[in-house]
């Protein structure tokens, strides 16, 4: 109940910010739900279009991406461990990796990108308007989605950032590590919308 | 009345434990992915990403160890998912 520690006598509740950050993770869940209910309907009204420029998508790319976000989820995961049994060298030597990790996955996305685009699958481009509606349609979905993604993951591995410089400065300690925990969350959150992107975009062939 | 001590501790062995379970998950995701199984295709690879989801909040995100009331609102948030995907697909069948 008590803080033990006299010089750290500041207010704290790490129950309400876990809460907090928890509140802010269903809007980043009802966010991309709103995606995949689009892409829900129009895969439903334009199926074998999905069906067909889903192939175009190269699976290579996705499954190393699923493997290195999956991977990156589990190193979060035990960096927390790390920091509850005291152990804060550990603790960030994962984290970096898990920086090195979320760097390899927008590197392998520049890469898919960098070649749709090379081959004039882009929206605007002369090849694109003379795509069936359909398959336009999942190009621009495909897009936004992991894009919106992109973006989650560049902003996770930021504030992974933030979690490193405070473990190197004694501000995150084994008995002071919500903000970890919160950006452990955020990461995990990254990598459970992926679960879910993968499968809809890659596989369904 | 916080209880900022008393945290559940997931050891190293259960973290690699799980690790695993989700790899071996994205294979079978792939590997069914690749059989054809018709009008089942969405529904399997959404039943094994719903699994590796499951297993991701319990464990790595702690949700079966932290307090009961962050997984009561994980659910009705989960509730209100399904019925407004449920409404969408009401709507549009009935056009």
């Amino acid at each position: 109940m008590e803080n033990q520690n006299p010089t750290h006598n500041e207010h704290r509740d790490d129950q309400a910010s876990k809460l907090g950050m928890w509140l802010f993770l269903f809007t980043e869940i009802l966010l991309f739900g709103g995606l995949f209910f689009v892409y829900a309907i129009y895969r439903y009204m334009n199926h074998d279009d999905f069906m067909h420029a889903s192939k175009h998508l190269n699976l290579t790319f996705g499954l190393v991406n699923t493997i290195v976000l999956i991977t990156s989820s589990f190193t979060v995961a035990v960096s927390i461990t790390a920091i509850q049994k005291n152990n804060p060298k550990l603790a960030l030597r994962l984290l970096v990796l898990t920086i090195l990790f979320a760097l390899t996955f927008m590197v392998n996305k520049f890469f898919e990108w960098g070649h749709k685009i090379e081959l004039g699958i882009y929206p605007g481009s002369e090849y694109f308007l003379s795509l069936p509606k359909g398959e336009a349609l999942f190009y621009v979905l495909y897009y936004f989605m992991t894009g919106l993604h992109g973006l989650h993951v560049i902003i996770g591995a930021i504030l992974i950032g933030v979690t490193i410089y405070r473990l190197k400065k004694n501000r995150i300690t084994h008995d002071n590590y919500i903000f970890q925990e919160n950006a452990g969350l955020y990461w995990h959150l990254v990598d459970l919308i992926w679960i879910f992107l993968f499968p809809l975009l890659y596989l369904i062939t | 009345m916080s209880d900022n001590h008393q945290h559940h501790i997931v050891s190293y062995k259960t973290n690699i434990i799980i690790w695993i379970v989700l790899l071996i998950f994205t294979g079978l995701t792939v590997g069914a992915a690749q059989l054809n199984l018709q009008s089942l295709t969405v529904f399997t690879a959404l039943l094994l990403a719903t699994i590796k989801g499951t297993v991701v909040a319990l464990y790595f995100m702690h949700l079966k160890f932290d307090n009961k009331i962050l997984g009561f609102f994980v659910i009705i948030t989960m509730i209100i998912f399904s019925v407004t995907l449920l409404l969408v697909f009401l709507d549009y069948g009935n056009r």
